[in-house]
């Protein structure tokens, strides 16, 4: 099963679960559409209808703020960008509101919000490209979720929905596995069996992808698979990489990273993201500042290099890492 | 200036005699209330900063009245009158004032996020329009979870140059949302004037392009609101969709804090200070004979009370620890 599959799964099983649960966003419940931009909700209104897979109009701010408002008054809504850029239009409502309303009422309120929005570099230039997980993080109130394989897609994301407060869940372009007109080019199949029915994936619980002794890789989305491929080739030079998966980035499971540390002495942060200020630089502080004794090296940072990304394929590939520059920057480290 | 702003229409018939004792005693909490709120306030015995309404009492008090305590208002920056008007107790605004964890948002909201959601307020938004679409999603629960609950959001002239308030309307029309969006018109956003920033600055005209019922109503008459609002309340409870509601008004108060109004034009200001709502009130009731002059001399007498009581109880109420900051930053936690 694909991602997108995975959570299309886990929306209409929550949906048939929980009579609350509605979604709502961009070009969703059109027939002879496509389900948002990457087919994770296609079909759903022949099931559950147009008022619970409610399309709306290209109102980012509209939309966020209904959801708020629906979840103010006991719906439990999923809302959903159709590119993550986009958030950036639902600003006021992302920052100043969402996550703001249950600490501002003291906690007589709940907002009980799951967004979706998908992330990474897909050669469509600089505003169908970012990964702006570190906006999010950086903002107190909001739980982040970052899967990377459908079982931790459906699990995340059923998890998320039972949340009382606000969720984000930045998904990856190229994991999807989205088929049809919304097949990408670039796209990593991943493809594995999810079991049906009713699990979760609890939030701060990391899983490590790839166990190894040499240096700890902590890496999300795409990353991830890069960091795995980088450890394949760097296995048969005798390094081993232990590939760490968060899962969540709110909370953040600093314990699997300290025990990975405990064997590895090393710390490798890979992201997509532009590499200033950041999640990856979040960790490394932390790290740093609390568990320095762990730290046999200096940490390293490898990250899409500080420009909006370019359109051209050559350029968007020199600037996201590679599974090449992964292993670089891992031979500089265990050779130093 | 004066004659733009004034509404050609008879006034309305007074509704009947609880109703109009109603209305009038819930403008009159307010005032008492806010006076006092802006005494304190200019002594330094409330922290922070502070928006108030005097002066703009009709619009929660016409629009609340219609309210049930099972149906929801969103506020904006100058909430005081909002939260009055759906019901939440004076005590705890106060105590809210003075971030009590005693207050209506234990302290962690303060003058312009003022709100209980038992009161049907969720703590009322100070981001201009951002009330707007949430209150479209409040109106989409309310018809999915609770048919016949309805939404009565407020924004002020401010608010209609925003881009939230057009997404946030737009949704509420095509979605025929029980929402009435109540734009308490007060002539200024800050200390520019509506005309400045409008090319079509009777905003009613510019809402109807929205497809919805929009009328322009004597903010200052709270019958005229009241029964304008009942309208537009029945309409969003019968399942008929939004109405927009223009309520022309005025602050016989600063924008906030010491602001001394001095971007006003003397005669519009001698113009609207001649039409205190609550003058405007009392004249009616007098002349219409449905109360006596003692009768009203009591409502006063309690409404000063009441609110002096509040106010001693805020400033009385305890203060939180520090660390008590770090708490309901998700709900499950409390400090």
């Amino acid at each position: 099963m694909t991602i997108a599959k995975a959570l299309r799964l886990a929306i209409a099983e929550e949906m048939r679960r929980d009579p609350t649960v509605i979604c709502i966003g961009e070009d969703i419940g059109i027939p002879g559409g496509w389900g948002g931009a990457f087919t994770v909700t296609w079909g759903l209104e022949r099931e559950f209808g147009l008022e619970r897979i409610r399309n709306t109009p290209i109102s980012e701010a509209g939309l966020i703020g209904a959801a708020i408002g629906a979840a103010l008054t006991g719906l439990r809504p999923i809302a959903d960008f159709q590119y993550s850029d986009f958030m950036f239009c639902a600003a006021d409502q992302l920052i100043n509101q969402a996550p703001k309303l249950c600490f501002m009422s003291g906690g007589r309120v709940r907002v009980p919000l799951v967004v979706r929005a998908p992330v990474g570099a897909s050669t469509r230039g600089a505003q169908h490209a970012q990964c702006p997980e570190a906006w999010i993080v950086h903002t107190p109130g909001w739980k982040v979720a970052v899967p990377s394989t459908p079982y931790d897609a459906k699990g995340l994301l059923k998890a998320a929905v039972r949340d009382d407060n606000p969720v984000f869940i930045f998904e990856h372009k190229l994991l999807y596995g989205s088929g049809g007109a919304r097949k990408e080019d670039n796209a990593v199949g991943v493809d594995e069996p999810v079991p049906d029915g009713d699990f979760v994936v609890p939030f701060g619980a990391a899983a490590i992808r790839r166990p190894g002794r040499h240096v700890t890789v902590v890496a999300t989305h795409l990353m991830i698979y890069r960091s795995l491929q980088a450890a394949e080739e760097l296995a048969q030079e005798g390094i081993e990489l232990e590939v760490i998966d968060p899962r969540t980035l709110v909370p953040f499971d600093y314990d699997t990273v300290c025990e990975s540390l405990g064997r590895t002495g090393r710390l490798m942060v890979v992201e997509e993201d532009t590499r200033r200020g950041g999640w990856g630089a979040e960790i490394v502080a932390e790290m740093v500042e609390n568990h320095g004794d762990l730290l046999n090296a200096p940490p390293a940072r490898v990250a899409t290099y500080d420009a909006p990304v370019a359109a051209s394929p050559v350029m968007e590939r020199f600037v996201v890492p590679s599974a090449a520059r992964i292993a670089a920057a891992a031979r500089t480290m265990v050779s130093a | 200036m004066t004659d733009f702003f004034q509404i050609d229409r008879p006034p309305a018939p007074l509704p009947d005699r609880d109703t109009a004792l109603h209305l009038y005693r819930t403008m009159r909490r307010i005032r008492e209330f806010e006076d006092r709120v802006f005494a304190y306030f200019q002594a330094g015995r409330i922290p922070g900063t502070v928006h108030q309404c005097q002066g703009q009492e009709a619009p929660p008090a016409g629009v609340c009245a219609h309210l049930r305590r099972t149906d929801y208002i969103t506020g904006t920056h100058r909430p005081h009158g909002h939260a009055i008007a759906k019901g939440v107790p004076l005590t705890e605004m106060a105590a809210e004032l003075f971030g009590s964890p005693l207050g209506c948002c234990r302290g962690h909201g303060g003058s312009m996020h003022m709100g209980n959601p038992e009161y049907g307020m969720p703590p009322a938004s100070a981001i201009v329009a951002g009330g707007v679409p949430i209150a479209a999603g409040m109106g989409l629960g309310c018809r999915m979870l609770r048919p016949g609950a309805v939404v009565a959001c407020f924004f002020g002239d401010g608010a209609f140059n925003n881009g939230a308030f057009h997404e946030g309307a737009n949704l509420c029309a095509i979605w025929d949302l029980p929402v009435v969006l109540v734009c308490e018109n007060n002539l200024y956003g800050a200390s520019t004037h509506v005309t400045l920033v409008n090319k079509i600055p009777r905003l009613a005209e510019r809402a109807a392009s929205y497809g919805v019922p929009a009328e322009t109503v004597d903010g200052n008459d709270v019958f005229a609101v009241h029964e304008a609002a009942g309208r537009a309340v029945e309409r969003a409870r019968g399942g008929d969709g939004p109405t927009f509601l223009e309520c022309i008004t005025y602050r016989r108060c600063g924008h906030s804090r010491r602001d001394q109004n001095k971007y006003r034009d003397q005669r519009e200001e001698q113009f609207w200070m001649a039409r205190d709502p609550l003058d405007l009130a009392r004249t009616r009731l007098l002349q219409a004979g449905v109360a006596a002059q003692d009768e009203l001399a009591a409502i006063d007498s309690a409404a000063a009370r009441e609110a002096q009581e509040a106010l001693d109880y805020g400033e009385h109420a305890p203060q939180p620890e520090g660390p008590e900051a770090l708490g309901h930053v998700f709900c499950e936690e409390s400090p």
